[in-house]
């Protein structure tokens, strides 16, 4: 089977995956801007090294053929030395799963660098831009090889950093320039949480490295009769926090929808490749430290996400929020997919995912290039102006609804199984709740994205003069299109069907089914298609009724149900929520200890040193009137006994003679009277 | 010449500002570029000597004091003029003598008593670097005390509007401090056998028990505490004011403020960590076991720093104290990772005290530019400069990353090492304190929205570029910010052997 | 005659000597009355060595050469006094003796 050796060689070109847009990323900061068009080749042509790079070393990794292939280049690189407990080192893990995602990310980022070329075109902030998104690419690509913890914190960091800076792209818009702080602050709850999850397990386990860490699980488990013990539960849920910040789940999903106000290829590095994926990735990678009850939170927060996002995605008229709603949705699906223990589906849709939100991001930015606006009631009709736009959106639509042969059929039923075979285990209502979240979303999937391309693309233009304007993008933009598009209707079966699903038996945590689960499996995997099948043609039909045919208007089912309609467009008040209890708490305590810090603290300090003034003016009066007051009395009496003295000076020669005779006569008298 | 070459080079690095500032003294004060050029040449050379000291002549491998030399001073009291480095210190020297060396060309822009100006600011330089290098109690403090008096000069002659009032806080308290070290100090010199200042020799005799107060009056026990209680609690807090730790940290806010920019620069980049050094270099290793008692007290002060400091540092209106606040923060996981005394938090925070000296120098720099632009520091008055000066906002955006502990930048290494090794000792203090990351982030990610981004107001329309001077003082700092976040070990590989020396110090009996 | 007697005439001379000296209102009456006050000391000074003292012993001699070195010096005083005087005349343009009175204050 595994025939083929990883040698020094692969390493240093899978080293060079990620570290070959780092440099580009220095070279663009520092110099790029400076060279002919303004530098953007260079980091698309650091991205399209990568991806061949990636593409490569991945064609190699199928060629094995092996479910539990995994390579290690241990400790490649110190970047805290030290004895073995106090060291940490970064080096490369290479598994089915980092080798699908180091080929997928590195294609997609190129394509998205590729499409930039053109949608960018003439800003001000080129270069820049270009820099940022060279080094998010970065990021992802050293996350999803990265052998141990810290390197993947510091990636996932520099995702969040590189999300901050491209969404404030346009930062003279104040609302960009509150976006870019939400999406940090936002998932950096989650880092923390993550970052706090990890200094447990080190310091229980003394070791960052995944695989270390995953060879003490059971070990762990083994000392404590086969349960999880406390810490490890709470470090599973910390890490899974970590992944619900990045990944935008609920309740730490109001960041996703405000980075819209970046730009479009952005919105696509964000949703399709990088950043929410490695949140699905962590979780895929920290499977293991996950309790089984940690495990039905995981699948219950995925799966409400599912549900709640795809509410609000219904409701949303600007086609960059529908799309941003969508991916919270399908973001919920891999996460409530690992939940429920279907890894590899999750793991399976991120991937197909991945290939189509990019292509549907796209779409949508090629669309805001040719209409100038985001607003669909002001589109309809484009399919004529734009129609290599149209058809790769079209495709890529078909997949996120699940119509069979298309790419996100084959995940999304992959999930759909996994959730049905976790109800039939267990057999409760909270187990069966995941599976029942997510069938409904799957139908309002099919909805709201059918929704979006009829109100697009179809219909009578509703807006004549930007319809006039509308017009197909350049190569440069098409062409990514194209490819993502291809990827989109072939992603399920172009490895041969469930090439994911097999290989990913590999990745620690995944259980391979056997005897009555086995059973189970397969009598899911029929109930899960058809239903799927049933729910997503559901969801299209509607769709259609709604606005193809004008069965039903819209517009009079909004007024029925009014406040609800109201309460869902809002996205659930749920950002007015958080403005009124989280960020006012935070604001009154800054307040509070501002105040305690002016008035107690450096009050105390002023007050002793008020004090002291007051004992220096205390002492000053005593000085002044007591202790000098003594001096001066002594002054006094020797300047009266001078006044009496001056009586006998006259000046005069005759007085001191007269006077020195006296005395004479005097002492004489005395002296004689003694005698 | 030969006596010179006799002269050790520690003793050149210390003295050769003085000697610079003896020669500013003879200059006119007319002259203002002659003395500028002195400034730079005397700062320069003491940094490239310190550069090869540590690239050159000191075994990093070594965990003990190097490049030790040894003069009779006042024999009569056994006081020497004994100094020496180990990793502890000479990082930090080297990060003293860097800033100094930076903060000249930041301070071109003052005009008024030029020589007066860098002269105190020599004397500093030799008052800062003399401490650090010290290994004579006596000749700690006595540097210990240099320094204070050019920062008063400095401070209350070319700072802002309420100069006099910042000036005298800092000094009279920087002086308790200083009277409790002193009492400490000679304290500690009559309870040794045989006298002696030593720092080695008195950490020694704490390390065997020795120094537990038996040769003083009453047995050196006050009000039934006994004495290394009372060492420790002394030393601590005269160190403490230094850091500063709450509640002891309210003159930070009001020196920075008032302080010309290059003097902040060097307050906020060293002088704080003369606080921290003490406490490694003296406070713990005197009473390791008051220091082991009073471990979780230390570490719920550290997190009240980080915390609190956050906190405060969000309601700020001027951009100054902002940043001065958040080195109060800052200085929280520095005092949390001694408290820990783990390997890791030891370390982690050390390289703090380094990786926040860069990053405070850096914003304080960045403060500057802008102040000497628009001539206020108003947070809420500014916006959308990042339109306007694009490269002063990249390098303002590298700081702020670093200090609110970006990783693959500095401060994310000692942040992270701090904490995760402190992680193992003090759970519930370290879950408290990311709350402080939280806030921090949040902070200074609102800072940049209200200075640099949004619209540009068309007040600042006008508003020039960063100039090469000032860049000249920004980008080694920058260079560093990124550099020690890849490559922690250039500073990890000097310090870990001497905090491994340390922990042997200071670990239970 | 007696000793006595001739301390009598030196009492005499030397009571109205103090009294010129105290109550004259000229310098130069007050120089008298200072030489007078000499002469009653001189007057004592020979009747002492010519009674007291054993005849033709050193010490009758030694009151006979007091008186005169008491001479002498009462002319090198009284031409210092006269210079002092002249010098005070042409400065006060008085020989009161009370004019002077600059010590005064």
């Amino acid at each position: 089977m595994a025939d083929i050796v990883f040698d020094g060689g692969d390493f240093a070109r899978l080293a060079a995956v990620p570290l070959i847009p780092l440099g580009a990323f220095f070279v663009q900061t520092l110099v790029g801007r400076f060279g002919p068009r303004k530098g953007d080749w260079i980091p698309v042509g650091a991205l399209a090294i990568a991806a061949a790079l990636g593409i490569f070393e991945f064609a190699k990794c199928l060629t094995v053929w092996n479910p539990g292939f995994r390579v290690e280049w241990k400790e490649a690189f110190d970047w805290i030395p030290g004895p073995a407990e106090s060291r940490a080192s970064f080096g490369i893990l290479y598994d089915n799963l980092s080798a699908t995602m180091t080929a997928a990310v590195g294609l997609i980022a190129f394509l998205i660098h590729l499409f930039s070329v053109g949608y960018m075109h003439g800003d001000r902030r080129y270069a820049s831009f270009f820099a940022h998104l060279c080094l998010f690419s970065f990021g992802m690509l050293g996350l999803v090889l990265s052998d141990n913890f810290l390197s993947f914190f510091a990636c996932w960091e520099v995702m969040g950093l590189c999300s901050y800076l491209l969404i404030g792209h346009f930062s003279e818009k104040p609302s960009a320039a509150a976006a870019c702080k939400k999406a940090f602050l936002t998932t950096r709850i989650g880092d923390v949480c993550l970052f706090l999850g990890i200094a447990i397990l080190w310091t229980r386990l003394h070791t960052f490295r995944f695989t270390e860490l995953w060879d003490a699980v059971p070990r762990v488990l083994a000392e404590n009769g086969g349960a999880y013990p406390g810490w490890l539960v709470t470090a599973g849920l910390l890490i899974f926090a970590g992944a619900v910040g990045k990944s935008a789940q609920f309740p730490l999903h109001v960041w996703l929808p405000d980075a819209m106000e970046g730009p479009t290829p952005v919105s696509a590095m964000i949703h399709a490749a990088t950043m929410v994926a490695a949140g699905v990735f962590l979780t895929a990678r920290a499977f293991l430290f996950l309790s089984p009850e940690a495990r039905i939170a995981v699948a219950l927060v995925g799966s409400f996400t599912a549900i709640f996002a795809a509410t609000i995605g219904i409701c949303q008229t600007d086609i960059k929020r529908v799309l941003a709603y969508s991916t919270v949705s399908q973001l919920g699906f891999m996460i409530a997919g690992i939940g429920v223990g279907g890894i590899a589906a999750g793991l399976f849709h991120m991937v197909t995912h991945a290939a189509f939100k990019a292509c549907l991001f796209l779409g949508s930015g090629s669309v805001i290039h040719a209409v100038h606006t985001q607003e669909m009631p002001q589109m309809g009709g484009l399919r004529r102006r734009m129609p290599i736009t149209y058809g790769t959106m079209l495709v890529s639509t078909l997949a996120i609804a699940g119509v069979p042969l298309f790419a996100g059929f084959y995940s999304k039923d992959a999930i759909l199984s996994s959730t049905l075979v976790h109800a039939m285990e267990h057999g409760s209502i909270l187990h069966a709740l995941p599976a029942i979240f997510l069938f409904t979303a799957a139908g309002m999937t099919a909805f709201y994205m059918f929704r979006l391309i009829l109100l697009t693309f179809h219909g009578e233009p509703r807006d004549a003069h930007k319809f006039e304007h509308a017009h197909e993008s350049p190569w440069v933009m098409t062409v990514p299109l194209t490819i993502l598009g291809f990827f989109a209707v072939t992603g399920g079966w172009i490895f041969g069907e469930n090439w994911f699903l097999e290989l990913g038996k590999g990745l620690p945590g995944m259980v391979v089914a056997e005897g009555e689960a086995a059973h189970h499996e397969h009598e899911a995997h029929g109930i899960a298609m058809w239903g799927s099948i049933g729910v997503a043609g559901a969801g299209i039909l509607l769709a259609f009724a709604f606005y193809q045919w004008r069965k039903f208007s819209a517009a009079a089912w909004a007024e029925r149900w009014g406040p609800v309609h109201r309460w869902v467009k809002n996205k659930y008040y749920v950002d007015e929520f958080y403005l009124a209890t989280v960020v006012r708490f935070v604001m009154f305590l800054t307040a509070v200890q501002r105040w305690f810090d002016v008035w107690i603290v450096d009050g105390l300090v002023n007050l002793v040193g008020g004090i002291g003034r007051a004992a220096a003016a205390v002492s000053g009066w005593f000085d002044r009137w007591v202790v000098d007051g003594a001096v001066n009395l002594v002054g006094w009496l020797t300047q009266l006994w001078g006044g009496v003295a001056r009586l006998f000076q006259t000046g005069r020669v005759q007085t001191y003679v007269a006077w020195g005779v006296a005395g004479a006569v005097g002492a004489a008298s005395v002296v004689l009277w003694m005698a | 010449m030969g006596w010179l070459s006799s002269i050790d080079v520690l003793t050149w690095i210390v003295f050769l500002p003085a000697l610079g500032m003896a020669a500013v003294m003879l200059l006119p004060s007319a002259s203002k570029r002659a003395i500028r050029g002195v400034a730079v040449l005397v700062t320069v050379l003491a940094f490239a000597l310190n550069l090869y000291v540590y690239v050159a002549k000191f075994d990093r491998w070594s965990g003990a004091m190097q490049l030790v030399t040894e003069a009779n001073w006042i024999p009569a009291f056994d006081i020497f003029y004994r100094v020496g480095v180990d990793g502890i210190s000479l990082p930090l020297l080297l990060l003293n003598t860097l800033l100094f060396a930076l903060a000249v060309p930041a301070s071109f822009g003052i005009e008024r008593g030029v020589k007066g100006y860098f002269a105190l600011f020599l004397l500093l330089e030799t008052g800062v670097s003399g401490v650090f290098v010290s290994l004579d109690f006596f000749l700690f403090f006595v540097f210990w005390e240099v320094m204070l008096l050019p920062m008063y000069f400095l401070i209350g002659i070319w700072g802002g509007p309420r100069k006099e009032y910042a000036a005298i806080k800092f000094f009279l308290y920087t002086l308790v401090g200083s009277v409790l070290m002193l009492v400490a100090m000679v304290a500690c010199y009559l309870d040794a056998v045989p006298h002696t200042f030593d720092l080695l020799k008195l950490q020694e005799l704490a390390r065997n028990g020795q120094l537990d107060g038996t040769r003083l009056l009453h047995g050196g026990i006050l009000l039934g505490l006994p004495f290394q209680t009372w060492l420790f609690a002394f030393l601590f807090i005269g160190f403490a004011i230094k850091v500063p730790v709450f509640p002891f940290h309210t003159w930070l806010p009001d020196a920075h403020v008032e302080a010309p920019t290059p003097i902040s620069v060097i307050l906020a980049g060293i002088l704080l960590k003369l606080g921290g050094y003490g406490m490694l270099r003296i406070n713990f290793p005197f009473a390791p076991q008051a220091f082991q008692d009073a471990g979780t007290f230390l570490a719920l002060l550290g997190v009240i720093n980080i915390v609190y400091g956050a906190f405060v540092a969000m309601a700020q209106t001027d951009f100054k104290k902002l940043v001065a606040y958040s080195s109060v923060s800052h200085m929280g996981y520095m005092l949390l990772g001694f408290a820990a005394g783990t390997t890791w938090s030891v370390n982690g925070a050390m390289l703090q005290m380094l990786t926040h000296g860069v990053s405070s120098a850096m914003l304080f720099l960045v403060v500057g530019v802008i102040y000497d632009r628009a001539h206020h520091r108003d947070i809420a008055r500014f916006g959308g400069l990042s339109q306007r000066m694009p490269f002063y906002f990249g390098l303002s955006s590298l700081g702020i990353f670093t200090s609110l502990g970006l990783p693959g930048l500095a401060g994310f290494v000692s942040e992270a090492m701090s904490l995760a090794g402190s992680y193992e000792k003090f759970p519930t203090l370290v879950v408290i304190s990311v709350i402080g990351v939280v806030i921090t982030a949040a902070f200074f990610l609102w800072t940049i929205q209200r200075v640099f981004l949004g619209p540009l107001d068309e007040k600042y329309a006008s508003l020039p570029e960063i100039s090469a001077r000032e860049v000249v003082s920004q980008a080694p700092l920058a260079v560093l910010c990124v550099a020690l976040g890849i490559f922690p070990v250039l500073v990890l590989n000097w310090q870990m052997p001497a905090i491994e020396t340390f922990l042997r110090l200071i670990a239970p009996k | 005659m007696s000793l006595g007697a001739y301390l009598a005439v030196a009492t005499a001379l030397f009571v109205l000597g103090l009294a010129m000296m105290i109550a004259r209102r000229n310098l130069l009456y007050v120089l008298m009355g200072i030489e007078l006050i000499l002469n009653a000391a001189n007057l004592n000074f020979v009747a002492f060595a010519r009674y007291a003292a054993p005849a033709g012993g050193e010490a009758a001699l030694r009151g006979q050469v007091f008186a005169l070195i008491v001479i002498l010096l009462a002319v090198a005083e009284a031409a210092v006094a006269l210079a002092i005087v002249l010098h005070a005349y042409s400065l006060f343009d008085t020989v009161r003796p009370e004019e002077p009175d600059l010590l005064r204050e």
